[in-house]
């Protein structure tokens, strides 16, 4: 038996792999579906809900749900750009984000996103929460005021021998990324590096390195998140 | 029962202005205030942040002069960094930040002359509002408008080669640059198609500085003795031989007798030799330096004290124009406020023949960014910015947080000088009126214009300016108000 499947994304009929998450399904035949918590290699976690797509009637997101055959995804309708703009805009307003003197401008997924969908104000009041930027290791800052809990840097971020360095205290609102400090000594400058390269914000912080990066070669200033998927 | 006059300018954020002139029974002036509504919330407002954050946050203080902010932010974090003051950097970073700061004065004196100041000079300061605002010089003396234009556009264009973008770019960082410039950038610039090239600007540029000549030559009582007062005067020079230098120097001043009175401090120290007085009135502080006290201590900022400064300037067509500025009064300090016009475009045409001479430098498009160096807790960065002399010192924790801030912008070096030229107006143009016509009110703004273009340019730049007038007994009954806008 061949393990491809067949299941339509807009009306667009496409061929899957068995196992296959929707985003894997779309990314392979070149359609786009914004994620943020979604990363390369990592287990999928489904905590940003960027990626909600409606299936059979049922809005899931397309990170963790496996694709099924004859199934039907509705990825660009009117209403669900609507629902996910509506979830970036809540991503703004839950922090503080002051793009234009954020240093992960123009790296930054979330502004990225933003732009692609052309969202200009959030309709959701700001809730200006009371957070702090925090030094926590001679290399790292951490900005909580960006951080959209995204859990990328959780799972992603490991020591050589395969223990996790950042966690999250405290639920709900209240909710706030720490990184395990009796882990300090394993941190050198590579994975400072990694970490602050795996959150799609700029909430985790490689010390003395903002800005560096001149504008023009930032990583959306040469090309458009999602821009490289055809139509 | 005595009587004031309040004008009260409506412009831009960053700047709020109001001017309050007392009149006793006769219509004597009893004292004239110029009262400034400064923005200081971003002393606190960089308090915790990372030092390197500090030249893109602060530079959002100002919307004309960014760059100046980015720049003196950037040379007190070098310091920081350890990458030393000025010549600390590479040749490349230096020559970078040279350039986006010509590029910065150019564009930002183009705009105060052209835009904010042509204005008053083509149509006399009591022509016609309707037509003497920079809509009027377009329909008239489009010519001198498009120069205007095309002259800030530039500017603009060797800010974004250098910086990024047009304003509010990433340019400087601690201890270096993020990029140098491309080799078409620089062929553009030196051979771009007319009018936007180096060549062009350093003619027309040549071409202000005659028509202000000129205007002067047929209107000398008016600009010799419209607010004149005498000072001390401040800025930046050239470490060693005292040239005119705008974007690292010593400390220097002269009095009025053109006597040095602080003799080439380094910017790490200017705090022992300045200090800023308070007074009940006003927010805006008054700088002064200290072995002289807060009476005698005041000093102009900008670009007629840096000529009154300077020994000589280092290009050749400035320095010309330089030696028969300096011989019109006599090698003596110049004290006429209108003559600010004069040494602005002395500038510009320095600033033009200083970016031909930077993108003729090969260092300019390769070599290395970056400096650095022994971690310090603390920096200063000063740069002469268009308007005058703009202090920037920094604390910085061993995490890197920003701890202190203290800015003093040229604005406040500047504020007793515009209250001088404000009172000049008052005395001398203003007294013995019952009414205030429009003509002497914009005196008034002519007199702070000469020095700043930020508290009144926002809305005369789109040809209008709306004012309030009212004239007040003691118990602050209006006796008369004026709306002009
Ligand atoms: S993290 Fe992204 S969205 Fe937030 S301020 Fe920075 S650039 Fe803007
Ligand atoms: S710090 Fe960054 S990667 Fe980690 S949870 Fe927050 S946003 Fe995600
Ligand atoms: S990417 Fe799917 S929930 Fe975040």
């Amino acid at each position: 038996m061949s393990n491809e499947i067949q299941l339509t994304i807009d009306g667009k009929s496409i061929v899957a792999k068995l196992g296959q998450t929707i985003v894997e399904a779309a990314r392979d035949n070149n359609v786009y579906i914004p994620t943020l918590c979604d990363f390369k290699n990592l287990t999928p976690a489904g905590t940003c809900r960027v990626c909600s797509v409606k299936v059979d009637g049922r809005v899931v997101v397309a990170c963790g749900t496996r694709v099924a055959s004859g199934m039907v995804v509705e990825n660009e309708s009117a209403e669900m750009t609507d629902t996910r703009k509506a979830i970036i805009e809540m991503l703004f307003v839950e922090g503080n984000h002051m793009c234009p003197t954020c240093e992960k401008s123009g790296n930054c997924e979330l502004q990225a996103i933003a732009y692609h969908y052309r969202i200009t104000a959030p309709r959701f009041p700001f809730l200006f929460p009371k957070k702090s930027l925090e030094s926590v290791h001679p290399l790292l800052m951490l900005e909580h005021n960006r951080c959209i809990q995204c859990r990328r840097c959780v799972r992603g971020i490991r020591t050589k021998d395969g223990k996790g360095v950042f966690a999250f205290k405290n639920r709900s609102n209240n909710i706030e990324l720490i990184m395990d400090k009796s882990r300090a000594d394993d941190i050198d400058d590579e994975l400072a590096a990694a970490a602050a390269n795996i959150c799609p914000v700029g909430a985790i912080i490689k010390k003395g390195v903002g800005f560096s990066t001149p504008i023009g070669e930032r990583t959306f200033d040469k090309q458009q998140i999602g821009e490289s998927y055809g139509k | 029962m005595g009587k004031k006059i309040t004008i009260e300018p409506i412009t831009r954020v960053e700047g709020h202005g109001k001017v309050t002139i007392k009149l006793d029974d006769d219509n004597n002036i009893v004292e004239s205030r110029l009262h400034i509504v400064e923005f200081r919330g971003f002393e606190r407002f960089v308090q915790g942040r990372p030092y390197w954050e500090a030249p893109v946050l602060v530079q959002r203080l100002c919307g004309i002069c960014p760059v100046s902010h980015h720049l003196a932010a950037a040379k007190a974090m070098d310091v920081v960094v350890g990458a030393g003051e000025g010549n600390g950097l590479t040749p490349t970073a230096d020559k970078v930040r040279r350039l986006m700061h010509y590029g910065q004065i150019f564009q930002s004196h183009v705009l105060h002359f052209f835009h904010l100041v042509s204005p008053d000079l083509l149509f006399g300061v009591d022509g016609d509002p309707a037509t003497r605002n920079i809509v009027g010089v377009a329909q008239q003396f489009p010519e001198l408008a498009t120069q205007g234009v095309m002259m800030r556009k530039f500017g603009q264009e060797i800010i974004k080669a250098t910086s990024g973008k047009k304003i509010h770019g990433t340019g400087a960082i601690p201890g270096g640059v993020n990029k140098c410039l491309t080799k078409e950038d620089v062929d553009n610039f030196l051979h771009g198609a007319d009018p936007l090239n180096i060549d062009k600007m350093i003619s027309w540029a040549s071409d202000a500085v005659e028509l202000f000549k000129d205007y002067h030559l047929k209107n000398k009582k008016f600009i010799d003795e419209f607010a004149y007062f005498p000072s001390n005067h401040l800025s930046l020079v050239r470490k060693g031989d005292g040239a005119l230098e705008l974007y690292d120097g010593v400390l220097r001043a002269v009095d009025a007798d053109g006597k040095i009175i602080l003799n080439d401090v380094d910017n790490q120290e200017y705090h022992h030799h300045i200090a800023e007085g308070v007074k009940s009135w006003t927010y805006m502080k008054f700088p002064f330096l200290k072995h002289l006290g807060k009476e005698k201590g005041w000093f102009r900022v900008g670009p007629l004290a840096r000529l009154n400064v300077a020994e000589f300037i280092p290009s050749e067509k400035a320095q010309r124009e330089f030696e028969l500025f300096r011989a019109y009064t006599h090698g003596k300090p110049n004290q006429s406020s209108m003559h600010m016009h004069w040494a602005r475009l002395i500038e510009v045409l320095h600033a033009a023949e200083e970016m031909k001479r930077l993108l003729l430098d090969p260092d300019l498009t390769k070599g290395d960014l970056m400096t650095t160096g022994t971690r310090k807790g603390e920096g200063v960065g000063i740069i002469e910015a268009p308007r005058g002399t703009l202090f920037h010192h920094y604390k910085v924790d061993p995490q890197d947080h920003i701890t202190m801030c203290n800015l003093i912008v040229s604005t406040t070096c500047n504020n007793e000088p515009m209250n001088q030229a404000v009172n000049w107006v008052a005395r001398n143009v203003i007294a013995g009126n019952e009414k205030v016509p429009e003509h002497m009110l914009n005196q008034v703004e002519v007199a702070i214009r000469a020095y700043d273009p930020c508290l009144s340019c926002a809305t005369h730049a789109m040809g209008k300016m709306p004012l309030k007038i009212s004239l007040e007994d003691q118990s602050g009954n209006i006796l008369d108000e004026v709306i002009k806008g």
